[in-house]
């Protein structure tokens, strides 16, 4: 039977899953959309004003998909996880204050701004306004990836009468394998969000755009996108070997490792088999696994059956493992073709072009998988060695989690499906608009909202 | 080092300022979602009326975020008691908070063809929204007790709150907005502010008579001669803003402010009245503050970074009121 404590995983999971999409995507959209003001701002040249407009419109977008979904969040731990709050609250509790404190008014408030006052305010305080609506953010991804890593990796605290209290905020918050996390989603949001830009940008040009702005687009997304693929790659081999030092039974279901090896391959395919707790159709390159890990051909890996805790799901986190790699080493081939192509020929032959605009999403892809192996990797503890899921979940009939579950669900597929649409369609619609206006004369052609005539100042 | 009980005491103040921050600044939001027109012709009012929110309906929300947030940090066993005890109307709100949210966005940049449906959407996730904020506010009341007279009176509760938001909602329109639109802020005020003193009136009839301490607390002596001043300060908002409305646009657009602020007194006055009617239990007659309170070190970390934090909060938020002053103009990004 499906019991209160599945549904709620499997709400919790809907639910966040659903929210990292957007937050992903407007971590570093902000940044590069306060690039392309500055780049106005200093050249005045009304092409980064184009590239600014259109991708503040899917900035705001994005942003409110964020918040709705990222409220529904901050109820989450009080009516599912109700244990959580009561075992490790006095961390948990601190550092999602800071969040809402330091970032969410932050970036809220100067959004409004941002979004609406670019007439109402002198142009510095507006590209001031978009960076605070940046720095918003990225304050807010420290804050509840403080608490994530200290999940998986807690320190600084001490257990009185069953409860756990901070002894350290420092060692909290830059727990061991924070600053691996931090880097790591950073990266990740830069990626997605650069090959977002150059597929969108890419469809506009498929569809007959032949302005320069898309083309400028393009071009920014493509060298971040060649500058950050390689050094993602490089941080996550990092991120593994701390993972290993500190949650030795992740990896060891990461790499599909049933029983203790020495001189472990690194395996590129394989179907694990739970109940024979071994693998089939392994295909892998020897010794390498090893290698990678303890930087010795013969090095020992530690093996599932060796852990006391049962281990977590192995299947799912070995393919989401390697599906988030696939997607890594994808990208930047990607990224390093196609900047070859635009400089060797200054323009990009028309299958490049259609193969970016297939990548457009691809990084919401690596991001999923790579959060499934960290969540699923940490089973059966919600907090590394502290408290187990089973332990947290609420009380609440299974009915009420199934009814709020079936919700949640119906509207985050109507949503997923709206956004995406609604991408295609502003890219169809902006292809159509005049090359050079003037940059501050309002236009009627892409109004945000057209006016009541006896509303005005 | 404070003591844990003052501690307990600074926190519950500090959220009970957040909630009541967010009943009057989302309030007005959700109140002009709810009285929106979704007749096919009135697009251009339409517009006007979510260009005058637009700004700001982000940051109000965040309020709300805030005194949960508070609620979790400070209080855990009372969020997790309330949370689990409401859990289908939160989930039916949160679901409300989210349509509104997109819709509001989506209505600008969907097909034109879909645009009138996505207002409908914004108004129908207004409205769910504000009923179940006033279904769970009567629950809290009547200490989530299951029974008919118990829904009877969430119900009753559920409406009150939605002629509330609709009434500061109409006010905020009539100082934003000008013409024929605030022509008709005007009426909607003034049918919704009525419908809100008969809900005000009901729940402070109703509220002594179901809980019996609360009754004690309000009729005792000498304590009774000062406090009877918040229903009559609320009653006198209510009869000055109904006289006031009657004679409203005035020559030069004067006062058209006033009522906005004689409801966000009215709001303040019925908080002051349930907090006092509570006060120390953050659960009626469940839990008190003290109770339910999480460590004093993690709380002194919060406070510290509060007490830096929070004005700051406030000089931006007064700024962007500030740059958004005045009548309600188009939206645009550029
Ligand atoms: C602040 C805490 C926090 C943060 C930032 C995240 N998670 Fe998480 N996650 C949890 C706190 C948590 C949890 C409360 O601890 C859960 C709920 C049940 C559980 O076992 O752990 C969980 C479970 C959980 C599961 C289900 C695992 C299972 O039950 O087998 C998935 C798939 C994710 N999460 C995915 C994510 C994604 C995609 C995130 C990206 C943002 C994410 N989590 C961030
Ligand atoms: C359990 C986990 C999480 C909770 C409880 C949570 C909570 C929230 C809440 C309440 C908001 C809305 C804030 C507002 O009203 O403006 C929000 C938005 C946001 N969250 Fe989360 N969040 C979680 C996971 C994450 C993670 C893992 C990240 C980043 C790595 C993240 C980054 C953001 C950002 C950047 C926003 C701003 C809105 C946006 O960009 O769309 N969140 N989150
Ligand atoms: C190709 C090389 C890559 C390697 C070696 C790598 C390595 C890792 C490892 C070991 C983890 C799990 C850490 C843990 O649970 O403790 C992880 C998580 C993650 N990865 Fe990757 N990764 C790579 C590429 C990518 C790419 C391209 C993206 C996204 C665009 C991405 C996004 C993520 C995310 C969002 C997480 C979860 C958050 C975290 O724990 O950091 N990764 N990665």
């Amino acid at each position: 039977m499906l019991d209160t404590l599945i549904l709620s995983r499997v709400q919790f999971a809907l639910n966040i899953s659903f929210h990292i999409l957007f937050p992903t995507i407007s971590i570093a959209l902000c940044w590069f959309v306060l690039f392309f003001k500055i780049r106005f701002d200093q050249t005045q040249n009304p092409v980064w004003m184009r590239a600014y407009r259109f991708w503040v419109k899917i900035l705001a977008l994005t942003f409110a998909l964020g918040i709705v979904s990222g409220v529904t969040m901050s109820f989450q731990f009080g009516s599912n996880w109700p244990g959580f709050m009561e075992k490790v609250g006095n961390i948990a509790g601190p550092l999602l204050g800071y969040e809402v404190l330091t970032a969410f008014f932050l970036e809220a408030t100067f959004l409004g701004i941002m979004l609406f006052g670019i007439h109402r305010v002198p142009s510095k305080m507006h590209t001031f306004s978009a960076f605070m609506v940046a720095v918003g953010t990225t304050l807010s991804a420290f804050w509840i990836l403080a608490l994530d890593s200290w999940m998986q990796t807690p320190s600084g605290f001490e257990i009185q009468n069953g409860v756990v209290h901070a002894s350290n905020w420092w060692a909290i918050i830059f727990n061991p394998s924070f600053p691996y996390r931090m880097t790591h989603m950073l990266i990740a949001s830069g990626l997605t969000t650069a090959f977002l830009i150059a597929g969108i940008s890419a469809y506009r040009i498929q569809q007959g755009d032949a302005k320069h702005a898309p083309q400028l687009a393009l071009k920014t997304g493509l060298i971040v996108a060649a500058l950050l693929a390689p050094v993602q790659v490089f941080i996550g081999d990092l991120h593994g070997l701390n993972t290993f030092e500190h949650q030795p039974q992740k990896v060891a279901a990461m790499e599909g490792v049933w029983h203790t090896e020495s001189g472990a391959p690194l395996l590129l395919f394989a179907v694990p088999d739970e109940s024979q707790k071994t693998n089939h159709l392994e295909v892998g390159i020897p010794n390498l696994a090893s290698l990678i890990l303890t930087h010795d051909l013969n090095g020992e890996i530690k093996g599932l059956s060796e852990f006391d805790s049962e281990p977590p799901p192995v299947a799912p986190i070995f393919y989401a493992f390697r599906l988030m790699i696939a997607i890594g080493v994808l990208m930047w081939a990607s990224a390093w073709l196609a900047c070859y192509q635009l400089y060797r020929h200054k323009t990009l032959p028309k299958r490049t072009v259609k193969w970016l605009n297939w990548m457009t999403f691809s990084g919401w892809f690596a991001t999923l998988a790579g959060w499934y192996v960290t969540e699923m990797g940490r089973q059966p503890w919600l907090v590394n060695g502290l408290l187990s899921t089973q332990e947290a979940v609420t009380t609440v009939p299974p009915s009420h989690v199934g009814l709020s579950l079936l919700m949640y669900g119906l509207v985050y597929a109507i949503l997923l499906v709206a956004y995406i649409h609604t991408l295609r369609l502003m890219a169809r619609r902006s292809t159509q608009i005049e090359e050079y206006e003037t940059p501050n004369t309002p236009s009627s052609s892409d109004p945000v909202f057209s006016t009541a005539p006896g509303a005005s100042v | 080092m404070i003591s844990a009980d003052v501690l307990s005491i600074i926190f519950a103040g500090l959220m009970g300022l957040s909630v009541i921050v967010y009943a009057i600044l989302d309030g007005y939001d959700l109140g002009v979602g709810i009285v929106l027109p979704i007749n096919t012709n009135a697009e251009t009012e339409r517009d006007t009326m979510i260009a005058s929110i637009g700004p700001f309906w982000d940051a109000n929300e965040t309020w709300l975020v805030l005194a949960v947030g508070l609620l979790l940090v400070a209080f855990p066993a009372a969020n997790a008691l309330i949370l689990t005890k409401l859990y289908l109307p939160v989930a039916l709100m949160l679901i409300g908070l989210i349509l509104r949210g997109v819709a509001f966005d989506f209505r600008a940049k969907a097909a034109i063809a879909h645009k009138l449906a996505w207002d409908r959407v914004f108004k129908m996730g207004s409205i769910l929204t504000a009923l179940t904020q006033g279904y769970m506010l009567g629950q809290y009341v009547m200490s989530f007790e299951q029974s008919l007279s118990s829904f009877l009176f969430c119900s009753l509760s559920a409406l009150g709150v939605t002629a509330a938001y609709s009434y500061i909602g109409s006010t905020w329109l009539i100082m934003k907005t000008e013409g024929e639109l605030q022509k008709r802020s005007i009426r909607w005020a003034r049918l919704s502010g009525r419908a809100s003193f008969i809900g005000v009136l009901t729940v402070s009839l109703i509220n002594p008579l179901v809980n019996p301490s609360v009754f004690d607390r309000w009729f005792q002596f000498p304590l009774m001669m000062f406090v009877l001043l918040i229903p009559i300060l609320c009653f006198l908002a209510f009869l000055f803003n109904e006289i006031l409305l009657a004679r409203l646009p005035k020559p030069n657009d004067r006062h058209c402010w006033l009522p906005f602020m004689m409801v966000t007194l009215i709001f303040i006055m019925c908080f002051s009245a349930l907090a006092f009617s509570f006060f120390p239990d953050i659960v009626p007659n469940k839990l008190t503050i003290w109770e339910a309170a999480s460590a004093p070190e993690s709380l002194m970390f919060i406070l510290w970074g509060a007490l830096f934090v929070v004005p700051v909060i406030l000089v931006y938020t007064a700024f962007s009121y500030k740059v958004f002053h005045g009548k309600a103009t188009e939206l645009r990004y550029y």
